[in-house]
């Protein structure tokens, strides 16, 4: 007997069963490297899965650590379904949060309820701001967006990196940490004596109004036209540098809203490492999400449960926190993979 | 004083471009088969654990570069296995794969090492000179062995693609996959084996870092040399003797910038180091029309 | 005993049945024709015994053997070579390389012995190629030469020619019959497949007709004759539209005037294009494929900018505008690519809507009850086998073609842009194609319809343009049109002179 493999298009319950499978095999393939390490894999997946939710505290910081994530996810999505491979969402997070750093040096004597809407629309605006030449270049000169994009993450380091040792050193300490943003940009805090801040909220109305954008507008309609066929959105008549734009731009904004969200409601001030990779995280979020708006809320509160299980594992199996990453991506690659793989069945002939 | 201080910038200049040269022509191999490989920054800081770590462990540089090969190889298999034969996106997938290395690396790296407070390191690949003695040039050519190889590859690689029946087959595939599939050829073996040339270059590349230039493993050893290698492809405009120019051009302008900061004189150092990415940028926009880019560059290619 | 024989194939994709229990037999030293409409599967039958697609059923004889051909390395290795009709060549290659592509041998590769060989092959075959030229400088006809050669040099003892000549002006196919007449001699057997009943009757020796994918017959040509194999072709003897009557002739509606276009390469693809379409007439544009077609349906789409000259419709200037303001001023666009203007991913009812966005869309949001409606409505109206929520790339090529119909000629557009609205469907759909095509003509609509297919210019057009080499070289009224006078105009003999 033999078999063969044939193509034959995923019906709509495997579709829905690709994370579930993922997961799985995710699972699976990190059982090896946690044994390789010596480790349980199964008590490694009870401190990932299980035992963040089992306390208030590390519950709560599963939201905290989705909060970054639930924005940068929304910021690929929304270049992703463009057509517009914006890779650039680490750069424009660290621009978001260098631009509220600044602001909320500067926002002395103000009432919250001034400053704090100012810091969400200066986070935004520094994002749209960083991706603003890669999406000119790439509407007027057709310039791929994908290396501008990742040589502009190197870039605003660089800057942040100079201003840090230049003129926001600690003076006491000598390390490159900013000063202080005054407290009255603070985040609200939505549960005393937890870090969940009330950016979490503002990333969930972000995502809300991503999904309607994208679903249920004319722009939503082009965007989506626009990414799965360029030629034949031009050829209708939509306006595909314009729409390409602002699709880059507004990208962009959700990206440097969740830095400023970070700095804000998290760290208070600025550090070189203040990104150190979230942006290139909401890769992960996107795609496990199949670019479904409405789905990166789970897929981003899964990624930052496991972020938050990762420090668990690292204190009950000595195993180091880097284990979390190396989940996520894994899991990341087999759910790209598993979309293509459902289109398969294996035949006899 | 200026002949020291132009001696050492040329110095320096062979030996910051050695990594930068391994890890561009593995992404010329990549990229000529049709395949832009975004791991190459996650594939460099693998061989750079991996290189370092084995060299540590066995006592011998050499294994650890045989080691970091190994690894460059299986990280290219595994760029192809998604991209060449599942066809999935390459922009995502060499990112993944960039962020898997790179966490896997550190993952390594804590279990074997902990968290020392001194950070562990090995004596680096000595340095030869042919030029022994002869003044300037005893200085500015002496250089690791890598570093030669380096520089010999250039032609070599250009050869490999222009010259011999593998380069050939390599153009075909990434230009036009339907024509050399037509002409008998097995596209998926041509892009797989470029990715495993090409990972086992970027790897050399990184360990190049840990296992001649610091010694050492540190957490922050690529820091972006990757990404560099991808722009540098474009100036290079995929030909291998651009490749040189590029290195050099890039390398110099790294080593002059280090050299200036040796000196004391105040300069806004990290703003001078955006210069590279933004003369990239410039040269694509202005380039742009013209490249030589490889028509089948992120496409994947199924039959029917 | 055959060089080629095929048992019993059957080739399925999805539901649509490409080949239904075919067999088909090739002698050695013969030139065969396979004959059948666009879309009878006689490519997909050849694709199958050069290895590019896998039947589901049946299998293939090589010189009274059984064997697998699972790719084309399967089928070199059995000595068949094929030209497929998109050729295979890469363009940033030489000829020298392309023909050693694929090669063993030697590890390296001397650029002077592969073209010495190369040329000595083309002496020998007597087909004339320039070893050294880079494919990407070649005409169509050299390009067609250095395929022929590459499966020659393969040591081929069958070679397939699919649709050879549907890119060549005549000229180009008298070399080309020439070189198979000399190749049929030195004991090579040939399969030539082609829709053209002249070229065939010319050519071959034998003929087999597919037939909606089953195998019609095989005739011999000495005894059969073209109203025989007109026959077997459409199963039965009168079929197409025909015009009725001559309605009157309007006012000038599309104004054309001394269109250029230079492209990137600085080749002239354009020159000096004029012409007046007016209110109930269907001007033809005949040509041979790649002579400026698709640059005129580019511009006149509002997807290319024309380098030169300009148009209007009624009296506004329209040169060089985006395809909203085209659509906006009553332009309606049939283009050739279907899939370049519908987006498969998108339903049938968003792809309705998508021209005419603003239309169904208040303060930015989609009024979706409309979008859906008014799906409904036209999907009844141009009965199209789908649902407004299906994903439009699950429809067929003929229910596509009908999405664009709707779409477009559903706002009744002064002026219709029709490009090779009928190729690759099927006999039925290019019917009613054909059919709306007239109605907007009877509607007082002025057309203007670019086709490879003679039958349907003749059949349709009130008047005849025929391009050649981007150049408009006559228009005839189509009482004066015949069939030869329109095919020497479409190889340059007739009509203006070069420049």
């Amino acid at each position: 007997m033999k078999f063969k493999i044939v193509k034959v298009p995923a019906t709509i319950w495997m579709r829905v069963l690709i994370p579930v499978l993922s997961i799985l095999v995710t699972f699976i393939i990190t059982s090896i490297l946690i044994l390789i390490a010596g480790g349980n894999p199964l008590e490694a997946y009870y401190y990932f899965l299980i035992a963040p939710l089992s306390d208030r505290v590390s519950a709560l910081e599963v939201l905290v650590k989705a909060t970054p994530l639930l924005l940068t996810g929304a910021c690929a999505i929304f270049a992703f379904t463009a057509g517009y491979w914006n890779i650039g969402g680490e750069g424009q997070f660290l621009a978001g949060a260098f631009a509220a750093t600044g602001a909320g040096i500067m926002l002395v004597d103000v009432p919250p309820a001034v400053s704090i809407p100012v810091m969400i629309l200066v986070s935004f605006l520094a994002g749209a701001l960083w991706a603003l030449i890669p999406a000119w270049l790439k509407a007027k000169l057709a310039v791929d967006e994908v290396v501008t994009t990742l040589l502009f993450n190197s870039i605003i380091l660089f800057i942040i990196a100079y201003t840090l040792n230049n003129f926001w050193r600690n003076p006491l300490t000598g390390w490159p940490q900013s000063p202080e943003i005054s407290e009255t940009a603070h985040f609200l805090r939505l549960i005393p004596r937890s870090r969940l801040h009330m950016g979490f909220l503002v990333a969930l109305v972000v995502i809300v109004i991503e999904w309607f954008v994208l679903a249920r507008t004319s722009l939503g309609l082009k965007m989506r036209a626009l990414g799965m066929g360029k030629t034949a959105a031009r050829f209708a008549g939509i306006n595909v540098n314009g729409t390409l734009f602002i699709a880059a731009l507004v990208s962009g904004g959700f990206a440097g809203l969740a830095g400023g969200g970070d700095i804000a409601g998290i760290h208070f001030h600025l550090i070189e490492a203040v990104a150190s990779g979230l942006g290139y995280s909401g890769i992960i979020v996107a795609m496990f999400a199949a670019l479904n708006p409405l789905a990166v809320i789970p897929s981003a509160l899964f990624i930052g449960l496991i972020d938050t299980g990762a420090q668990g594992v690292s204190r009950a199996l000595g195993l180091p926190t880097y284990l979390g990453d190396t989940v996520q991506t894994t899991l990341l690659l087999v759910t790209l993979a598993m979309f293509v793989l459902v289109n398969y069945r294996i035949k006899k002939v | 004083m200026e002949n020291i201080f132009i001696v050492g910038l040329l110095a320096a200049t062979l030996r910051v471009a050695t990594p930068l040269i391994f890890g561009t022509l593995g992404e010329l191999f990549s990229e000529r088969s049709g395949v832009l490989n975004l791991g190459i920054e996650g594939i460099m800081f693998l061989g750079a654990f991996v290189g370092f770590t084995a060299a540590k462990l066995t006592g011998s540089l050499w294994l650890g570069l045989l080691m970091a090969i190994i690894a460059g190889v299986i990280a290219g298999l595994v760029m192809a296995l998604l991209t060449v034969r599942l066809g999935v996106n390459q922009h995502v997938s060499g990112l993944g794969l960039t962020l898997l290395w790179t966490a896997l690396s550190l993952f390594g790296f804590r279990m074997i090492f902990g968290e020392p407070s001194v950070m562990p390191s090995i004596s680096t690949f000595p340095t030869i000179s042919p030029f022994e003695g002869v003044p300037y040039l005893g200085t500015i050519f002496e250089q690791r062995l890598l570093t030669y190889i380096a520089f010999a590859l250039i032609p070599l690689v250009g050869w490999i693609i222009n010259r011999t029946r593998f380069g050939l087959n390599i153009r075909a595939v990434g230009e036009n996959p339907e024509a050399a599939d037509a002409a008998g050829l097995n596209v998926y073996r041509i892009r797989t084996q470029s990715q495993m040339i090409g990972g086992a270059l970027m790897a050399v590349g990184g360990a190049f870092l840990s296992q001649a230039m610091l010694g050492a493993m540190s957490f922050g050893i690529i820091s972006g040399r990757g990404w560099v290698c991808i722009a540098l492809i474009i100036f290079a405009n995929w030909k291998a003797i651009g490749v040189l120019w590029g290195s050099l051009l890039f390398g110099g302008f790294f080593a002059l910038q280090l050299a200036l900061q040796a000196t004391g004189i105040k300069l806004p150092y990290e703003l001078l180091m955006t210069l590279p990415y933004i003369v990239t940028i410039l040269a694509l926009t202005i380039a742009g029309r013209n490249v030589s880019v490889p028509s089948a560059l992120l496409k994947p290619y199924q039959r029917e | 005993m055959n060089a080629i024989q095929m048992t019993g194939i059957t080739k399925r994709f999805g539901d649509l049945v490409a080949n239904d229990n075919v067999d088909f037999e090739l002698k050695a030293g013969e030139i065969h024709a396979l004959l059948g409409e666009n879309g009878a599967g006689k490519t997909t039958l050849m694709r199958i015994l050069y290895g590019l697609y896998h039947a589901d059923e049946g299998d293939i004889q090589v010189n009274g053997r059984r064997v697998s051909i699972v790719s084309p390395k399967d089928a070199i290795h059995n000595r068949i070579g094929m030209v497929t009709q998109h050729f295979t060549l890469v363009s940033t290659l030489t000829v020298a390389e392309n023909l050693t592509l694929g090669e063993k041998g030697s590890i390296t590769i001397n650029k002077r012995t592969i073209e010495q060989k190369i040329s000595d092959a083309a002496e020998q075959y007597g087909i004339p190629v320039k070893p050294d030229a880079l494919i990407s400088s070649l005409s169509v006809g050299e390009r067609q030469r250095v395929e022929i050669l590459k499966a020659l040099n393969r040591n081929a003892k069958v070679l397939i020619l699919d649709e050879p000549t549907a890119v060549l002006v005549p000229q180009e196919v008298d070399v080309l019959f020439e070189v198979l007449e000399r190749l049929r001699k030195s004991g090579l057997s040939v399969v030539f497949i082609s829709h053209k009943l002249n070229e065939v009757m010319a050519l071959c020796d034998r003929i087999s007709v597919l037939r909606l994918g089953k195998m019609a017959g095989t005739v011999v040509k000495g005894e059969t004759n073209k109203t025989e194999l007109a026959c077997m072709m459409v199963g039965h003897e009168t079929f197409g539209v025909k015009r009725q009557g001559k309605a009157p002739r309007g006012k000038v509606i599309l104004r054309v005037e001394n269109l250029s276009l230079r492209d990137k390469k600085g080749l002239d693809t354009l020159r000096d294009v004029s012409f007046e379409v007016h209110t109930g007439e269907i001007l033809g544009i005949a040509g041979v494929s790649g002579n400026g077609q698709s640059e005129l349906t580019g511009i006149l789409s509002g997807t290319i900018k024309p380098t030169g000259g300009q148009f209007h419709l009624e009296d506004r200037n329209l040169t060089g505008t985006e395809p909203l303001q085209i659509t906006r001023a009553g332009i309606g666009r049939i283009a050739e690519d279907r899939h370049a203007s519908l987006v498969g991913e998108l339903t049938v009812a968003e792809n309705i809507a998508l021209e005419y966005l603003d239309e169904f869309v208040s303060h930015g949001v989609l009024d979706r009850k409309k979008i859906h409606q008014n799906a409904e409505k036209l999907i009844k109206e141009y009965d199209i086998k789908a649902r407004p929520e299906d994903r439009l790339r699950t429809l067929s090529g003929g229910n596509m073609q009908k999405v664009i119909l709707a779409r477009t000629l559903s706002r009744e557009p002064k002026f219709v842009l029709a490009s090779q609205p009928t190729r690759g469907l099927d006999v039925g759909a290019t019917d009613y194609v054909d059919h709306r095509l007239l109605d907007q003509r009877d509607r007082g609509a002025a057309v203007l319809l670019l086709s490879e297919d003679l039958d349907e210019i003749m059949s349709l057009s009130d008047r005849v343009a025929v391009i050649y080499e981007g150049q408009i070289v006559g228009i005839l009224p189509i009482e004066e049109v015949t069939r030869e006078k329109l095919g020497l105009m479409m190889c340059g003999s007739i009509g203006k002179q070069k420049t």
